[in-house]
């Protein structure tokens, strides 16, 4: 058993954390969100040239730093640290894990392009009817000649105006649910038939539906094979959990750190809130509740390479009791702040929203249980 | 004891329902539960019922009030919750009204009162400051006499929807060497003198709601002094004990559960309905019982008000579980949204008809935000703890 970090995921972790502190202050962080394009192309750039951490998670061979789903956890944990809204979930996390797992030479040209920073994806997953079951598409691609064409709509795909790619769930057979019959493909963002409608996020991101209309795809658009894609789809959606995670422990870190120093300087019946009992026996729950999900994060990160039951009941426990932290850090953050937590002023507003909105990603704390029921009790049954 | 309405009340009932339905705006169906309404979208409701006489039921009725008994307004505030009609703001009818009428001259009685009932004049609430929220007592906004005017100084904050009125009505300290409650008076402020400037505060879901109220030396005539000099503390504790039926608001939240249950029936979940998941109906199912729990403590509290004893300290409990009942509506309507609550509707730059996704979801991440606020103002839930605490349990 060892749970110490080695010195290189320590540099990566302290680069990260020097170059936001440096360049990546609240005030920048919403300047660049509320801005026209809602990301800062430079920052991105800069993450791929002077600090490499676009590579984290890819061999050396492809040109990465030789890391995994731990630099992943480092990165993504950085990032939350300071509500970055950079796309690296859906790019280095997600793109590459689709690229990775699919495999072949186009993938590891394309992750060559992630690492220097060119090619920005956006996972086209979701639909508007089929919550977080990720088989339920109506999307469907139909074989034409050599190639493929498109049809459907995407929901709420995260980072789409800043990508070059998209990588899209569709239905090649099966009926709308089945498990078979479900490919991935690759998409450039300006091909013919291709259209969206982008609109900001309520955590400061940036997100469109994806509509397609009769898009031809070239055939090496699909990623891996024809009508086996659910396994590729849950394991990256698994990986992308877990990143989340991290990202909200530093999220919910912030938001316990925030509090405790507002709570210290804000006086009220002559002396400082923090001496108030029952504000200080919340601290502590909030607390409690960052640490348990630090642990089950760092869990469920080691657990992403084994069997796909261990893996998924990993990822489920971890969700759901980050999702759970997420909603209590986040209000009694609020509420401890009294007025000042309802202002958009303020840093502490943002992290909670954030909080919020990772709480229902890539599935609430329910459907996490309910999976972690169904591979705890159903299988050994 | 009887569960009960009596054909009265229930003849009552109908023609209340009857009148709503006759003359609510069409134009502001459906929009009443939004915090993003116009001061003519508040105002328009407000005058119809004025003209009706019923804006203020609660009142006396030698001063405007309808003569209700207590259960005819409980009937009256349930008909405008199930209706979703915008409501009435407090500040004016619920707040300082019954100030003006109880502590009031006859002058001020007849100055101010036409225009609170009528809805020509706009107030606001002028308590809270920077330093002074939880603790209100040691607010420092100072007036000073100066003949017969008060010259006033100072800042207020999260003074709710400050930038429409007309009106404000005001705690100031007047004696600043006596004890904190002791020192302090009730003055009601033309928003629209010299040295009054209202700045907004944006809040969480990215509404103008709340405002900062700087007071340069401004100019307040002694006559708009509510009773006596220093006694404003009086009018103050008059006011948190006064107008509790409502407090709760299970009226809206009753309506604001069955809307969750439309979310839940038009969500899809694994191929079904959202509304069959067993999790998501447990837990709709755990809301209601605790909605019900609270409507049967506000009817008891009622009928012990009506029965002449006033309503006391146990009122915290309806704001506390009020508050919270308000708040868990919103979190369940986030949860039941799914992927849609994400979208920000404002945000769409020249496309504000047609939102992202269902329109039931555009608002539930906003909605989930604001009702932070109810756990915080009105005397935070911890507040609430301690009173019920010290004047209920005698801790
Ligand atoms: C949306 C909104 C609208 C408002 N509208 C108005 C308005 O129109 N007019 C007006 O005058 N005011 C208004 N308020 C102000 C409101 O009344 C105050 O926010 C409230 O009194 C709390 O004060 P505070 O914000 O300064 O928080 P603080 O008093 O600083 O409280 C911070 C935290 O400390 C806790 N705390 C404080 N004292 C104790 C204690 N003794 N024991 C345990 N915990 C304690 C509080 O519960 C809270 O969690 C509004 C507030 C909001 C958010």
């Amino acid at each position: 058993m060892d749970f110490s970090y080695t010195e290189t995921q320590t540099m990566l972790r302290d680069t990260l954390a020097r170059y936001l502190s440096d360049r990546y202050d609240h005030e920048t962080r919403m300047k660049v969100s509320r801005s026209d394009a809602g990301w800062s192309a430079a920052t991105w750039k800069a993450f791929a040239d002077e600090l490499g951490i676009l590579g984290a998670p890819f061999t050396e061979a492809q040109g990465g730093l030789g890391g995994g789903a731990l630099e992943n956890m480092i990165v993504m944990e950085e990032l939350g640290s300071r509500l970055v809204v950079e796309p690296y979930l859906s790019t280095v996390v997600i793109g590459g894990g689709v690229l990775r797992a699919t495999g072949g030479a186009a993938a590891d040209d394309l992750i060559g392009r992630i690492i220097g920073g060119e090619v920005v994806t956006a996972f086209a997953y979701a639909e508007p009817h089929g919550r977080y079951d990720w088989a339920d598409l109506k999307t469907t691609a139909k074989k034409d000649g050599a190639g493929w064409v498109l049809n459907g709509h995407k929901a709420v795909v995260r980072d789409a105006p800043h990508a070059t790619h998209l990588i899209v769930s569709a239905r090649t057979g099966g009926g709308q649910r089945d498990r078979d019959g479900v490919s991935l493909f690759l998409v450039e963002k300006g091909a013919r038939g291709v259209s969206t409608r982008d609109y900001p996020t309520v955590d400061g991101g940036r997100a469109s539906e994806v509509y397609f209309e009769n898009a031809s795809l070239p055939a090496d658009a699909l990623l891996g094979a024809e009508g086996a894609a659910l396994p590729v789809i849950e394991r990256v959606i698994d990986e992308a959990t877990v990143a989340i995670c991290a990202e909200a422990t530093g999220v919910m870190r912030q938001l316990h750190l925030q509090t405790m120093d507002y709570a210290k300087q804000r006086k009220q019946f002559g002396r400082a809130i923090s001496d108030f009992q029952v504000l200080q026996h919340r601290m502590v729950d909030m607390f409690m509740e960052v640490e348990q999900s630090v642990s089950l994060t760092l869990m469920a990160t080691l657990k992403l390479e084994e069997s796909d039951a261990e893996r998924m009941k990993a990822v489920s426990a971890a969700k759901s009791r980050v999702g759970k932290a997420c909603r209590f850090v986040g209000q009694s953050a609020i509420q401890i702040h009294g007025g000042m937590g309802m202002t958009d002023e303020l840093a502490v507003g943002h992290y909670f929203k954030r909080a919020t909105m990772i709480e229902n990603q890539f599935g609430s704390i329910d459907h996490h249980l309910a999976r972690y029921e169904r591979l705890s009790f159903d299988a050994a049954a | 004891m009887d569960l009960q309405f009596s054909p009265e009340d229930i003849a009552f009932r109908d023609e209340v329902r009857a009148f709503i339905a006759d003359n609510y705006p069409a134009g502001l169906r459906g929009k009443g539960g939004r915090e993003d309404l116009s001061k003519e979208d508040i105002l328009s409701w407000h005058r119809i019922l004025a003209r009706k006489g019923w804006v203020a039921p609660a009142w006396p009725k030698e001063y405007g009030g309808t003569g209700w008994n207590a259960v005819q307004r409980y009937i009256f505030s349930e008909e405008l919750a199930r209706a979703e009609t915008t409501p009435i703001l407090p500040f004016g009818i619920a707040m300082v009204g019954p100030v003006i009428y109880t502590f009031g001259t006859p002058e001020q009685k007849a100055k101010f009162l036409p225009g609170i009932l009528s809805g020509d004049d706009w107030w606001c609430q002028g308590y809270s400051e920077p330093g002074a929220g939880s603790d209100l007592a040691s607010l420092r906004t100072r007036a000073e006499r100066d003949g017969d005017h008060y010259i006033v100084n100072g800042q207020k904050t999260w003074t709710t929807l400050a930038q429409h009125a007309d009106w404000g009505f005001f705690l100031v300290r007047t004696d600043p060497a006596a004890k904190p409650q002791e020192g302090i008076s009730f003055l009601l402020i033309d928003m629209k003198s010299p040295g009054v400037t209202v700045r907004p505060i944006i809040t969480l879901g990215g509404e103008h709601e709340v405002n900062e109220v700087w007071l340069e030396n401004v100019r307040v005539p002694v006559e708009n002094r509510i009773y006596e000099e220093n006694k404003g503390w009086t009018c103050a504790k008059f006011l948190l004990a006064h107008e509790r039926t409502g407090i709760a608001g299970v009226a809206r939240s009753k309506r604001g559960v069955e809307r969750l249950r439309d979310i839940a029936a038009s969500e899809v979940d694994q191929g079904q309905p959202l509304i069959q998941n067993p999790f998501f109906k447990r837990k709709i199912a755990e809301l209601e019982i605790d909605l019900t729990s609270l409507e049967y403590t506000e009817l008891r509290s009622l009928a012990s008000t009506a029965a002449g004893k006033g309503p006391g300290p146990e009122s915290s409990l309806l704001k506390i579980k009020g508050s919270e009942i308000q708040q868990r509506i919103t979190e369940l309507a986030l949860e039941a949204v799914g992927h849609y609550g994400a979208p920000y509707f404002r945000g769409f730059g020249g496309d504000n008809e047609h939102g992202i996704g269902p329109d039931y979801a555009q608002r539930a991440a906003p909605t989930y935000f604001n009702m932070r606020k109810t756990t915080i103002y009105g005397g935070s839930n911890e507040i609430q703890r301690n009173i019920i605490a010290k004047m209920v349990l005698g801790l």
